[in-house]
């Protein structure tokens, strides 16, 4: 099991990330520096947090643009799991790996809290030991998560199974109170066709533990990491 | 250096010009006196940020010797970047405090986020990773024109600038007294962590060593920043936006980032950050301190604009900039990291053996002046104070009772002084990094020391209205406090950095409560050896005469040896209530009298240094013991409001016992007497705590059980705790139109 964690100027969350890996793994995955053309061979590409080249233009833009990001499109589209979390997730849907985008939270504020979320399905990589109808309590840490895409393309996601986590109340119903950001549909988070490439907002990172306010985010990795090896 | 000297036929700058630039016609005399003639216009620009309160301290050093800033845990305590002090097992935390107050009002945004980016400079120019932030803010009344819009920028530009470097802000404060309306605070606190082994320190050394400057462009922003926030502001001070600088923290997550890799190499003699008066102060402070000279040439500075002169780039200060002397050789070392950031790297200049600042632009010899005219020889004033006169006790029957504690309870806990920040908090990313064992909204943040079972308490503390009505009791009050929010956690209290925040110093009731407050303060540090090892005073923040409160704003952090035996402010269902520490009932002051009279009056509850101690030890002493893992100190508001915070940080209601009869309930509920702990403790432990209690010469009492979803007092309807919350969430959202 290799994983790689890229790292643009400006990711933050790129050590949160590799710590958590670590502590599933036993194994430090490899930091990648985002002007290195050539990706090192990976079985689990990480885009992490954080503010790529300052989110300047548009949130993720710049980073799509990254030299390192043609070869994660390139491995994405061979099958390769790629995880792109928060700022990671806005950098996918730049490089169109997947649909809609991330707009300014309706609140128009960054939003820093735990909030619920429910697996769409959990028969996937990322989410084979959440509960199907229980809410997951995960951390988040955006201005810019409010996901949007037309109705027809949200229509068409939802058919073909593609939604991976709602953002929920803590009885995992799936209402608007329990929307931070404004998210259509409540998406908190996008898989690809092939279910290996996942666009996630809240941070499972930073809840892998009792001390840091809780440990919902573990299975996340442990899934993952027992699916790839 | 072959371009020409000034010249001695120099001629005088005009008083117009002198008076401009905030140097007073004495300042001037002695100026000339010590150049040997008169200054040119750039000259005369940089004794003017030099000389300025912000850079020299002239008001405030004679007082700040008074403070105690020594100890086993000090490595190095004021006069450098960021103070130092030992964490055990070859690591260090560095941590400093500073204010950023005139550019926040005159910009919100952009001040703020700049007041944040400085600090955070301060803090890895000495080589350690940013690891949190805290603030402490303090507003005008809310119902003042500016406020609003002054809350919402302010809080928005240091999320802005801290969530994008990606170091948390775990903690702070939050004050609305009208006495700031014209005069905001915004005080930023950075803690880092670096190996004891590979700190960096900013005198320069050698001759003939290579000056480099890094980090972004130099522009025309921030001209005379220093010299803006060392004068009273008045109605024309909205024109000084152009004073207020701009941040680009993209800019400085890439600083940190380069400025970290090349600490790892054995390049960099001697670092400093550009921060107020930029490479003029910069550039002056490293030669000063290793009593060298530093000549520099201005042709190779980095510039974002064209057809800027020299007295623009010695005073322009702009952001998110480093000089550093480096080894001889390390130079395209250093020059590859920082290319690899995509920063600017330039060889300025070079340090020389003349003990003069040099700066030459275009072959033209721009300054020249000895260094020590700019810094040991600066003015230092002994200003006349005078001291205010104590005001009197407030009995508690000065003060009208409320006909139900309950709605009292509601009414203080619904108020802008105490409703909930997390508004505020929510707005700023306080888990990036992964090591927040203790979130905003407890009696301190806890960061967990990366890699290890240690944690840093950290806290920021100061009740401005204790310090308006009694300076010196004021200032041991803010010591103690923030000892004890250090203490409630279970951290030992290890040091202080100071923001010092008054009005102008050349009114003597004015340095009459300075010279208060630092006398309270170091009365407490000693008592309670937690020596204060960093600071920043901000002078003159007054408007039309009218000052602000005096705000000795103190930032303090602890050190929990072992994160298992920690505490937190949160009930759990069945403990049993026990209270620490003596009630006598203080209504003076307390914001209970506020909503009660309408205004704060008397004198403010009396520090016991020696009670302080007995309690606070007892109480790390039950937490470490594994006796105790609920514990908050009581402070603004009274017993009444913590407990009513205990109970929604746990979500867990109360009941207390019948109350004891000695006092009058408001005064008991409500009176903001000093050491005093709240401890939920198991039932079947209660009775031994009390006992341990005793014999440690502290008063303990039971005075309740916890459980349920309300708050029940004796002879009181109960209150369901989502009343409470309800109002305790409204007030910030309800302000913003937000519901």
């Amino acid at each position: 099991m290799r994983a790689s964690v890229i790292v643009f100027p400006g990711s933050n969350c790129d050590r949160d990330v590799a710590v958590a890996l670590e502590a599933v793994m036993g194994k430090a995955p490899r930091m990648v520096w985002h002007g290195d053309s050539k990706l090192p061979d990976s079985d689990l590409i990480v885009l992490p947090g954080g503010f790529s080249y300052g989110d300047y233009l548009r949130s993720g833009a710049m980073a799509a643009h990254s030299p390192v990001m043609r070869a994660v499109a390139a491995k994405a589209r061979q099958g390769t799991a790629v995880l792109g979390i928060c700022n990671g997730f806005q950098v996918l849907t730049e490089i169109g790996l997947l649909p809609g985008t991330l707009m300014r939270n309706a609140s128009l504020k960054f939003i820093c809290k735990d909030v619920h979320v429910r697996a769409a399905r959990t028969d996937t990589l990322y989410a084979k030991l959440y509960p199907a109808d229980r809410a997951i309590r995960l951390p988040i840490a955006h201005k810019d998560g409010n996901y949007f895409a037309d109705e027809e393309t949200l229509d068409r996601l939802e058919g073909e199974g593609r939604v991976a986590f709602r953002y929920c109340g803590p009885d995992a119903e799936i209402t608007p109170e329990a929307n931070p950001n404004g998210s259509r549909r409540n998406i908190a988070g996008l898989y690809d066709e092939s279910r290996r490439v996942l666009g996630l907002m809240p941070h499972p990172e930073r809840m892998i533990e009792k001390d840091l306010g809780g440990s919902d985010g573990r299975p996340f990795f442990e899934s993952l990491i027992n699916g790839l090896q | 250096m072959t371009a020409d000297s000034p010249e001695k036929t120099q001629a005088a700058p005009s008083a117009a010009k002198i008076a401009e630039h905030g140097i007073k016609p004495d300042e001037y005399l002695r100026l000339v006196e010590l150049l040997g003639r008169h200054p040119n216009p750039t000259e005369l620009g940089i004794f003017s940020v030099m000389w300025s309160e912000h850079c020299s301290y002239k008001s405030s050093r004679v007082w700040l010797k008074q403070l105690p800033t020594t100890g086993p845990q000090v490595i190095q305590g004021p006069g450098e970047n960021a103070g130092v002090v030992d964490l055990g097992d070859g690591l260090a935390a560095i941590f400093k405090m500073e204010s950023h107050n005139h550019p926040s009002y005159i910009e919100p945004h952009q001040g703020a986020a700049t007041g944040v980016g400085g600090i955070m400079r301060d803090v890895f120019t000495m080589g350690a990773r940013p690891v949190a932030n805290l603030n402490a803010l303090r507003f005008g009344a809310p119902d003042h024109p500016k406020t609003r819009h002054l809350v919402a920028g302010v809080v928005g530009g240091i999320g802005d600038y801290g969530n994008a470097i990606g170091v948390p802000t775990v903690g702070g404060e939050t004050n609305f007294d009208a006495r700031y309306n014209n005069n905001i605070l915004v005080n930023a606190m950075c803690v880092g962590i670096a190996p004891t082994g590979r700190i960096f320190y900013s005198a320069a050394a050698g001759a003939g060593n290579p000056v480099v400057y890094v980090g972004s462009k130099t522009g025309r922003d921030g001209i005379h920043g220093a010299t803006m926030a060392s004068a009273e502001f008045d109605d024309a001070s909205a024109e000084k936006r152009p004073t207020v600088q701009v941040g680009d923290p993209f800019a400085e997550k890439l600083l940190l980032e380069a400025c970290l890799e090349l600490m790892q190499e054995d390049a960099i003699i001697a670092i400093q950050d550009m921060g107020a008066a930029g490479l003029t102060s910069s550039s002056v402070e490293m030669a000063s301190k290793g009593g060298v000279g530093i000549a520099l040439n201005l042709d190779h500075v980095p510039q974002r604009e064209t057809g800027m002169n020299a007295y623009e780039m010695m005073l322009s200060e702009s952001q998110e900039r480093m000089l550093m002397v480096l080894r001889p050789g390390s130079e395209p070392l250093a020059a590859a990291i920082f290319k690899k950031w995509e920063l600017d790297f330039a060889v300025i200049g070079e340090t020389t053996e003349t003990g003069r600042l040099q700066v030459s632009h275009r072959g033209v010899l721009e300054a020249d002046i000895p260094i020590p005219a700019l810094a040991d020889e600066a003015p230092v004033y002994e200003r006349p104070y005078q001291l205010r006169k104590p005001l009197p006790l407030i009995g508690a029957d000065e003060v009208p009772a409320a006909n139900s504690a309950t709605e009292a309870l509601l009414k203080l806990m619904g108020s802008p002084h105490l409703s909930s920040r997390r508004w505020i908090w929510e707005q700023y990313d306080h888990m990036v990094m992964a090591d927040t064992v203790e979130r905003p909204g407890g009696d301190a943040a806890i960061v967990r020391v990366h890699g290890t079972k240690k944690g840093l308490a950290l806290t920021c503390d100061v009740t401005p209205r204790y310090c308006f009505a009694d300076p010196f009791e004021g200032g041991r009050q803010a010591i103690v406090e923030s000892w004890r929010n250090l203490t409630a956690t279970g951290a030992d209290p290890l040091a202080v950095t100071d923001c010092l925040n008054f009005g102008n110093p050349e009114r003597p009731e004015i340095m009459g409560e300075f010279v208060g407050c630092i006398q309270g303060m170091a009365e407490s540090c000693r008592a309670l050896a937690f020596p204060v090892v960093s600071g920043n005073v901000s002078l003159y923040n007054e408007t039309n005469g009218v000052a602000i409160p005096p705000t000795p704003g103190i930032g303090a952090i602890g050190l929990i040896p072992d994160l298992a035996a920690r505490a937190s402010i949160g009930f759990e269902p069945g403990q049993t209530i026990v209270l620490l520490g003596a009630a006598s009932g203080h209504l003076g002051q307390s914001i209970y009298q506020l909503i009660a009279t309408g205004a704060f009056n008397g004198a403010p509850p009396p520090v016991d240094l020696d009670a302080e101690k007995r309690a606070g030890d007892l109480v790390r002493m039950l937490i470490r013991l594994g006796l105790c893992h609920t514990v908050h100190d009581v402070s603004d508001g009274g017993l009444l409001v913590a407990l009513a915070e205990m109970a929604l940080a746990g979500n867990t209601g109360f009941e207390l016992t019948a109350a004891p009869a000695d006092l009058p309930l408001h005064a008991l509920y409500f009176g903001e007497d000093q050491g005093r702990y709240l401890l939920g403790v198991d039932a079947d432990a209660a009775a031994a705590i009390v006992a341990r209690a005793g014999a440690a010469g502290v008063p303990a009492r039971i005075i309740g059980v916890t459980g349920g979803d309300r708050i029940a007092l004796p002879g009181e309807d109960p209150l369901p705790l989502a009343r409470l919350r309800g109002e305790h969430e409204a007030w910030f959202p309800r302000y913003f139109g937000e519901r």
